[in-house]
């Protein structure tokens, strides 16, 4: 998965975990939590999508990995390699 | 007793199978229209269900809706439209000074089963089993999921009482403002029994789940042809006030809760027991001040089990036989067993009654079992009473919990 699938797949989580929300504009470089409404319970629902989706592990420890959407391509980009983006589940 | 302050009820917020409104429902239920259809539950099959198909949205966020239960978001609609419907907005009151008290027969069996199902496609792996679990499946969650969306600061929990729920929520409710906990109390009940499998199977395995070809005609309390409970889900809670602060804001009065009694069968974990039943009629009745021929309207608790529409007349033959006043009916043959709604959406059903004055039926009785004859029993066809006065609501539910709850059309007096 490149970089925009990768972000794809995280605004895809995001639109499901907060509906509410508009996701098409988040900035790369800014924390998620101040571009949008996302407490720890939605982060944990991030992290459980992840793994649902793509067989993807994060540790608690790497959480902070995943502050920007730049943070999870950057943290992501090896673990989603080969996989396929699933959008809409 | 005479020392307490009176209460009353300024306000009702529901979700029925049969309405999502009390004038909606009202009409249905005089109309004879039932909210029973088919549906369908993993494991279980097809079977039959009460189902509610309010506007979650209305009161709730998309998110909180995916978040919470359904027990939860239908605790929300019944309080915002109870609130709307009492004219009160919580914005301009103190917050800390209303109570939430929401009666249930179970919570946490969905959720539990939901996770178990999801578990089990990744080999019971349990690292995908969710974070949302506890906060779901807590026994105060739906009382809290409705403090959490509408700011409420003060006492906000859940009464397990069976399928006595619903009236132990309102009865706590106004407790609770007698004692001086809260200035306004929002009461009653709610179910999300319907997506829970195990319920059905249970009582399938008991022998008490009630099957038809017409749905319509499956829920049919007192009919010698009556084979179980149809399960419903359902909401309804009160907003409570003491009469001076009702008054002092020129409420709306729907009624005034006159009388109560909770007692225990302390004999069987599912089968019910007349004599304890009667005991509460009749303590209901003492804590109103009533003899039993001034009750105009019972609604009873009778669910289609064969016994336990036996038993349930012949506690209300030993205590109204005499009553030429009284008339007996009941709501679940429209709408089902809404379980931990049961208690408030019945009487709900019943306090146009005091407006109108007329007792909705009792439908589906083509054969009255000869077991279940009671008195003035209002079959198939509303019937106009005239002036009714007093609506005495019956709640019973397993492990022996019996509830009455005596309301009196309001007058000043």
């Amino acid at each position: 998965m490149n970089r925009e699938e990768i972000i794809l797949a995280i605004q895809d989580i995001i639109k499901a975990i907060a509906p509410d929300e508009d996701v098409s504009d988040l900035k790369t470089d800014v924390r998620l939590r101040d571009q949008i409404e996302l407490d720890s319970m939605d982060f944990l629902d991030i992290v459980m999508e992840l793994r649902k989706r793509y067989g993807v592990q994060v540790p608690e420890d790497d959480y902070k990995e995943l502050a920007t959407l730049d943070g999870c391509v950057a943290y992501l980009g090896p673990k989603m390699r080969g996989k396929t983006l699933k959008v809409g589940v | 007793m005479s020392a307490l302050p009176r209460i009353v009820i300024t306000g009702v917020g529901l979700t029925s199978p049969n309405g999502n409104s009390l004038a909606e429902y009202r009409k249905n239920l005089l109309a004879g229209v039932s909210g029973v259809k088919p549906w369908t539950i993993r494991h279980v099959g097809e079977t039959l269900a009460g189902q509610c198909d309010f506007d979650a949205l209305r009161w709730q966020k998309r998110k909180e809706l995916r978040r919470g239960t359904r027990a939860g978001s239908i605790g929300i609609w019944c309080a915002g439209e109870t609130l709307a419907d009492a004219g009160i907005d919580v914005a301009t009151r103190d917050r800390s000074r209303i109570g939430v008290y929401v009666g249930t027969t179970e919570h946490g069996n969905v959720e539990t089963e939901n996770q178990i199902h999801e578990v089990a496609q990744y080999d019971f792996d349990l690292s995908y089993w969710s974070h949302h679990h506890n906060p779901r499946t807590v026994a105060n969650n739906p009382a809290g999921e409705i403090a959490l969306s509408y700011g409420i600061t003060g006492p906000a929990y859940c009464i397990g009482a069976a399928c006595a729920a619903g009236n132990l929520g309102l009865i706590h409710g106004a407790q609770m403002l007698q004692l001086g906990e809260v200035d306004v109390a929002i009461g009653g009940g709610v179910s999300e029994s319907i997506h829970t499998f195990g319920i059905f199977a249970s009582f399938r395995a008991q022998g008490a789940l009630a099957s038809h070809a017409d749905p319509s005609k499956a829920s049919r309390p007192f009919d010698k042809a009556r084979n179980g409970i149809v399960v419903s889900e359902g909401g309804c809670l009160f907003t409570l006030e003491r009469l001076e602060d009702a008054q002092r804001r020129g409420a709306r009065i729907y009624g005034e809760l006159v009388g109560h009694c909770v007692n225990s069968d302390a004999s069987d974990f599912v089968l019910p027991l007349a004599e304890r039943q009667n005991e509460c009629m009749r303590g209901a009745l003492a804590r109103a001040g009533l003899a039993p021929n001034e009750i105009d309207i019972v609604s009873s608790h009778a669910t289609a089990t064969p016994l336990g529409d036996q038993q349930e007349c012949e506690a209300m033959r030993a205590v109204f036989g005499d009553s030429a006043r009284t008339h007996v009916n009941n709501t679940k043959s429209f709408i089902g067993h809404t379980m931990g709604a049961a208690g408030s959406l019945e009487l709900a059903g019943n306090l146009p009654s005091f407006d109108d004055g007329w007792a909705h039926a009792t439908i589906n009785v083509d054969n009255l079992d000869p077991a279940c004859e009671v008195r003035n029993l209002v079959m198939n066809q509303p019937k106009e009473l005239g002036t009714v006065d007093h609506i005495l609501n019956l709640s019973f539910g397993m492990l022996g919990i019996n509830s009455a709850v005596v309301v009196r059309r309001f007058t000043a007096r």
